[in-house]
Parts: C-alpha cells; structure tokens; sequence
C-alpha cells in the first residue's frame, strides 16, 4: 500500500535533513525522484547514495523565473511529474518589534509563494493525467504560534490555507493535496540547545523525544501513496503529541 | 468548416470526451456538454497552446458556447 513504483517525485528543499530524509523514503518505496535545493554538493552526495532514478535540479525558490522553470525540469528529466514535495523553508526569526520588512517577504517569497508556483505549475499536468499528489511540509507553528517567528508562522499557516483551498479545486481530478505539520525534529538547530534548553522542550513532548527527519518522511510516503488515495485537504501532524488538534 | 472552428471542435471532443455530434456552435459547455469549472479553465488552457494566444480571464468567462470560442480565436488569430 506505499508502493511507489513507476511514480516521479520532486522534492524541494533536498539538501537539508528533512528534505533529504522525504527523497530517500520516496527513493526506497520505487519512486523517482528529482531533488531540488540550493546547496549543490549536498544535492550531489544525495544523488551519489540513491545512485539511479535520480536526478539533481539546484532552484533557488527566491529567484521568481527559477521557480518557474522547476517544474518542467523536473518533467522534462523524469518524463512526468506525480507528486511534489514542498519542503523547502527558511527562517528569518526576529520578534515583531524588530522585523525587516525583507525578513517578512523573504520568508513569506520562499516558504509560500514559491511553493503555490511550484503547486500551479505541477497541476497543469496533474489535472490532465488524472493523478497528482502535491504535499506541503508545514509546521506546528503554523498552527500554535511562535514568538520571534510572525512571518515563518504566517508562511507554513498560508500553505495549510492554500492546500485546503487547492485540494477542493482539483479532487475530482484524482489530485490530492496535503499537509504535513512537524512538532520539533531532529536537527542542527536542536543540536545547539543546552541540556536545559534541551530538556525544558522534550518536557513539551509527551512521547519524551524530538522527532526525526525520519519520522517526517514516513507520513509524506503515506500521503504520496494509494493507502491516502482518498485523504485530501488535510494536516498530518507528526510532533510526538506536542499539540493534539 | 473553418480551420480554427475544426481545431476547436477536435479539443472539445477529446478533451470532454463528447460525441463530435453534440459539439454544435451554441453547445453550452457546461449544460450542453458536462463540463464542470475546471474543464472549463482547461479549456481555455488548451485553446491558448493551440493557437498561441493568451485568453484573459474577463474574455475566458465569456465564452460559454463552442461558437463563443471559435470566434474569439477566429478573431485572435487573424491580427
């Protein structure tokens, strides 16, 4: 039921740890997949690892005419496009107060529009082949709130909004569109916490851990795959109970 | 038949599936021929790659019936 033989996967945001956890979970259900990320070494290691059905497609999603050249790259490179993975974000955390209007629009340009471009661009060929699945990595903040994070909680809210709003638009075309919200997950970031810091977050978490990249990509399988055929316009949260909605 | 009015017809048929007898000129998309919204807007999508024009969304609306389309392309085309 998460077969994934046959099916061409775009992956942005690739060269981070959650991006590269989705590509290799699509990778080894049989999917092939186009990674996409700025850092193109990284990208390269990746493509090095999964060896076939891969292909390396460095974007910059804050330069408008890249994004719009992703999708037929990736189309022209795998013949098709059947799911698209928008993982990629940025932070550019600063309390209200003191946010650059930059710092607003840069996160706001990368994190949601790039990812409606990448969306409407995807469709076109989704809608006509009558198969799609378009998946937005979101976060719990979106949902919660952060302090110091207004713009990056407005960007992964937006793209809950813009993929209910999609998924409605083209469920009789066999196309579903949907979340997943990560809690707090494993990374270079975490990694930096001292061990109070550290051990005041995990008190948050009743499952008493930080969640893995892994743990992230196991529910993006599950919604590119059959098993979801019939899930659309939802959230995944995957954030070990950290908020129950 | 016109050239363009032919082209339109053949995307119509293949695109909603219909008999090429039911795609008359004042064929209502949407209640002669079962399109839904989106049909419509692939519709347009499709006219727009075929011919190589740009439809705008006010003139998209306007066009309702097969004859609608083959004479806004007709004129499209020839300037």
């Amino acid at each position: 039921m998460l077969e994934l033989s046959g099916r061409t996967a775009l992956v942005t945001g690739a060269s981070g740890d959650i991006g590269r956890a989705i590509a290799r979970a699509l990778h080894r259900n049989g999917a092939s997949v186009a990674l996409s990320g700025t850092r193109k070494d990284k990208l390269g290691a990746l493509a090095g690892e999964l060896r076939d059905n891969v292909h390396v497609l460095p974007c910059d999603l804050a330069d408008p005419n890249a994004v719009e050249q992703l999708v037929p790259a990736a189309e022209a490179a795998m013949g098709r496009l059947d799911i698209l993975v928008n993982n990629a974000g940025l932070t550019r955390d600063n309390l209200a107060l003191r946010m650059k209007d930059e710092e607003w629009d840069l996160v706001i340009a990368v994190n949601l529009t790039a990812g409606f471009r990448l969306a409407r661009a995807a469709l076109k060929g989704m809608v006509k082949r009558r198969f799609g699945r378009i998946i937005g990595i979101t976060s719990i903040v979106g949902v919660v709130g952060n302090p110091g994070q207004s713009n990056y909680a407005a960007s992964k809210a937006g793209m809950i909004g813009m993929c209910k709003s999609l998924a409605a638009e083209v469920a009789t075309r066999n196309v579903t569109v949907n979340c997943v919200a990560p809690g707090v997950i494993e990374s270079a970031m975490t990694a930096a916490l001292d061990e109070r810091q550290r051990s005041e977050l995990l008190a948050r978490v009743p499952m008493g851990r930080l969640g893995t990249p892994e743990d992230v990509a196991a529910a993006v399988v599950y919604l590119a795959s059959p098993a979801a055929a019939y899930v659309t316009g939802q959230s995944l949260h995957v954030n070990g109970g950290m908020a129950m909605i | 038949m016109s050239d363009v009015a032919e082209r339109v017809k053949k995307i119509v048929i293949e695109h909603l599936g219909v008999d090429a007898d039911k795609v008359t000129d004042d064929a209502n998309f949407i209640e002669d021929l079962g399109a839904d919204s989106l049909d419509t807007v692939e519709l347009v999508m499709a006219f727009e790659e075929e011919f190589g024009v740009e439809i705008p969304d006010d003139a998209a609306e306007s066009i309702v019936t097969v004859g609608d389309a083959i004479r806004f392309l007709d004129k499209a085309t020839a300037s």
